[in-house]
């Protein structure tokens, strides 16, 4: 493995929670690691499986998905129709020669910058020991 | 004035393409009348030379089924596509890379130890493979195994697309009329209806107004319990008619089976299986994790059969990472 490997880290946030903590973070001057980059969707009942294959093909080596914590979302249900979702996908990925450990979900209200913190710099470490994703371009 | 010309050819399928044409029946003359083949290695005479023979972009139309896992068939296929104005991929492997297309969830090794060694019919004392040295000193040369399927347009470019596995008569006739009529559709188009499957589905009437809530996802093995007069859905059997195309009629679901997917995606759609993957889970009547877990351990043991049956190597992934041991 390549010394000097920077993961590239995707993170899919809703706007209502995961965002606006990761906004809060921000603004209070928190750290964190930089290797995320960041999309904002309304929902996370939003995030489309096709995103993240899209995101793993193009050079993601982790894709982090944040929602409402069950109960709490602006849509009611959006964050359920998520998780069976990321499930799913995760059992597909695995069957891909995918590691499991490259698709994370999280809860994170708006008030837990500090969880959001922990979560991005938690799965950096995680992906750094993965490595970079060996997929394969076809032709 | 001359007729014009049609070539018809095969890459790695089953056959059952071939015999879509045949299906045409008497409607098959409508189209013969019109034109005229040159080249149909599995009914006709005619030889590798006889292509080479024509002028580049002499051919109006050549129809090629078959994924493309082999040398011999990326150069047919390059070849037919310089000697004709537009290449049609006909059928689901063709199309997406079809259930050959599965193979690239294997590795080539994989594949050859089975066939020459492990497998069950094999008797090979002298585990002899093909030699590609041995029958070049015979006098002929034996085509490269790739290690991937790919689809036609992974190799060439494509104009048009004829959906299914096999594609149904009424498809071909319908985009065969259309390819004659002379008014060409938009280039890369799927010829076949533009709806979900479920629009032309006769128990599309039979989904409650409410949604589709299943608490189990019911494996295929009993056909004779299935009501025929109910959407398979709401009898938990994961019938792919929502996220794909038209044109069939639901030939299948009429027989009490699940759709399986052969036409592929809508437009707009990228990786089919994402998409079906998608509708899947967010039918699941679960909103606790080990519950859902439950359903889905229970109910979809292999993702990229039921998700990627035809088009694995179209997907976004293209091909199962297998780590080198």
């Amino acid at each position: 493995m390549e010394k000097n490997f920077e993961p590239k880290i995707i993170g899919i946030f809703c706007n209502w929670c995961t965002y606006a903590a990761a906004d809060l973070a921000g603004v209070s001057r928190m750290q964190y690691s930089p290797n995320i980059r960041i999309i904002r969707v309304m929902c996370s009942g939003r995030i489309h499986p096709e995103f993240i294959l899209y995101a793993f093909k193009n050079g993601a080596d982790g894709v982090l998905i944040g929602g409402c914590h069950p109960g709490d979302c602006h849509y009611i249900e959006g964050n359920y129709k998520n998780l069976r979702r990321y499930l799913l996908l995760k059992k597909l990925l695995k069957q891909f020669g995918i590691e499991e450990e490259r698709l994370r979900l999280e809860w994170i209200s708006a008030s837990e910058a500090d969880k959001f913190v922990k979560v991005v710099n938690e799965f950096t470490e995680t992906i750094r020991k993965l490595g970079p994703i060996p997929l394969k371009k076809e032709a | 004035m001359e007729k014009p010309k049609i070539a018809l050819y095969w890459c790695a399928s089953c056959g059952g393409c071939e015999e879509a044409v045949v299906d045409l029946a008497e409607d098959i003359l409508t189209v013969v009348e019109k034109v005229d083949i040159v080249f149909w290695p599995v009914a006709l005479d005619f030889k590798r030379e006889d292509v080479e023979k024509l002028k580049d972009g002499e051919i109006l139309a050549t129809f090629i089924n078959g994924a493309v896992r082999l040398s011999e068939q990326e150069d047919m296929v390059k070849l037919l596509r310089r000697k004709s104005k537009l290449v049609i991929a006909f059928g689901a492997c063709a199309h997406m890379g079809g259930v050959p297309g599965l193979a690239n969830s294997q590795t080539k090794q994989k594949i050859f130890d089975y066939y020459y060694h492990t497998g069950p019919i094999v008797y090979n004392p002298e585990k002899k493979i093909p030699d590609p040295e041995f029958t070049k000193k015979q006098g002929f040369e034996l085509p490269e195994f790739y290690e991937d399927v790919r689809a036609l347009d992974q190799v060439i470019d494509v104009d048009y697309y004829i959906p299914g596995c096999a594609p149904p008569p009424n498809v071909v006739k319908n985009a065969v009329l259309t390819l004659l009529s002379g008014n060409l559709p938009p280039k890369g188009k799927v010829l076949a209806s533009d709806k979900a499957l479920c629009e032309e589905c006769d128990l599309n009437k039979t989904k409650p107004a409410e949604g589709i809530k299943i608490k189990e996802i019911k494996r295929y093995y009993e056909p004779e319990k299935v009501d025929p007069e109910k959407c398979l859905l709401l009898q938990g059997l994961p019938c792919l008619g929502p996220v794909t195309r038209g044109g069939c009629n639901a030939l299948c679901i009429k027989g009490n089976m699940p759709c399986t997917g052969c036409f592929g995606p809508v437009d707009g759609v990228k990786d089919y299986g994402a998409a079906a993957l998608s509708f899947i889970a967010s039918i699941i009547d679960s909103n606790d994790e080990n519950e859902i877990k439950n359903i889905i351990e229970k109910g979809i043991p292999d993702p990229i059969g039921l998700f990627y049956m035809y088009s694995l190597p179209k997907s976004l992934l293209f091909r199962k990472i297998i780590k080198e041991e």
